[in-house]
């Protein structure tokens, strides 16, 4: 690990909660680390397994997954389905030595901005504390467009 | 449909451990609709694969492909080109799937990537259970359509056993007691006069207990 090393994370925001939870946190001027990348998702529950485990090959430090509360789903349960199936990846993810802490799901409202910002300075020093991932490659971000 | 469960991850790292070339098998049919070994299934088993073994410091070289139906020469003839440049292959059809691949291709190991489990239905989603076990003599016609033979566990002919409550079974207090279910189906149907009859020992010799079975039908022979 170099000393200037910053973890690079990923967050999966449900345009219904958590995107818009985001962009009230950019308009009250809230400040939260540099080191998450937004990626706008329809739902969570549009989130494939895939996705999280392509990210994760390809280097990722840490996934955070952001969706509506719990009963609050735009489309009823997409929430649910994506919390069985990031509870599935993280086993997968404790289970090939990626470490289980590097992927968190949180549940939020799209008033709840000082949540997203204090979920996401969450999983910033979780993963800061735990390292790069040990899959993680410079040549591989590069190629991916991370900096 | 045959219905088949992933091996733990662990387990299908440890089969493949000793190759740096594998090619990882998925089936469209039976193991695709029980979520276990179609191509989607193969493909998140690979990258978990890949994820394992680069972080264990020996990459793999991974290919993936699913073909239609592995139980079938017809379809197994398209892995040729795929499996020459493989060391290795990894199965994720049934059991018949893993050795219809392995016949095909006799120089190259050939590893299940599924536990397969029983012959059953879809019951709600993600939730399947067992109906047939393949004992070569069906009875259903004199159950009302529900077998005894696999879906009550002493496999009573002439039940329910005395252990049985109003509904369930005593051996697993969450599966249908498959006697109440055949009482109440031949009841539904006006067909409570079969339960007067005695049921002979069943002819077993059709089953498996003799080593695997073969059906040659000649008027289909060519």
């Amino acid at each position: 690990m170099t000393s200037n090393w910053e973890p690079r994370i990923i967050a999966f925001c449900c345009n219904y909660c958590a995107y818009a939870a985001a962009d009230l946190a950019g308009s009250k001027r809230m400040q939260y680390p540099a080191n998450v990348r937004i990626i706008h998702s329809p739902c969570t529950g549009k989130i494939e397994m895939e996705h999280i485990l392509e990210a994760f090959e390809k280097g990722i430090d840490g996934i955070l997954v952001a969706g509506c509360l719990e009963g609050g789903c735009h489309f009823l349960e997409g929430n649910l389905r994506a919390r069985k199936r990031t509870d599935r990846i993280r086993a997968m993810l404790d289970e090939i030595g990626v470490g289980a802490e590097r992927l968190l799901m949180v549940n939020l409202s799209a008033a709840m901005a000082p949540t997203f910002v204090e979920r996401v300075n969450q999983i910033v020093e979780k993963v800061r504390a735990l390292g790069p991932s040990p899959l993680h490659s410079s040549k591989q971000m590069e190629s991916v467009g991370m900096p | 449909m045959i219905v088949a469960s992933p091996k733990p991850i662990t387990e299908l790292k440890n089969l493949i451990a000793r190759h740096g070339k594998v090619l990882f098998v998925g089936c469209g049919t039976c193991v695709t609709v029980c979520l276990a070994g179609g191509e989607r299934e193969v493909g998140i088993a690979a990258y978990a694969i890949r994820m394992a073994r680069k972080i264990e410091g020996k990459p793999l070289e991974l290919t993936q492909i699913a073909i239609e139906r592995q139980c079938e020469n017809e379809f197994i003839k398209d892995l040729a080109e795929p499996a020459a440049k493989a060391e290795a292959i990894v199965s994720f059809g049934c059991g018949a799937g893993v050795q219809a691949i392995a016949e095909r291709f006799p120089g190259k190991p050939v590893y299940p990537g599924l536990n397969t489990q029983f012959l059953g239905i879809l019951e709600e989603q993600a939730v399947w259970t067992e109906k047939c076990l393949g004992c070569g003599d069906c009875m259903l016609a004199e159950f009302g359509g529900i077998c005894p033979v696999t879906r009550c566990a002493k496999r009573m002919l002439n039940g329910p056993c005395g252990g049985s409550t109003e509904t369930h079974c005593e051996v697993d207090a969450d599966r249908p007691c498959a006697w109440q279910l055949i009482y109440t189906r031949l009841k539904g149907i006006g067909q409570l006069d079969r339960l007067d009859e005695i049921v002979p020992p069943k002819d077993w010799s059709t089953s498996w207990h003799a080593g695997a079975r073969k059906i040659v039908r000649q008027e289909h022979r060519v």
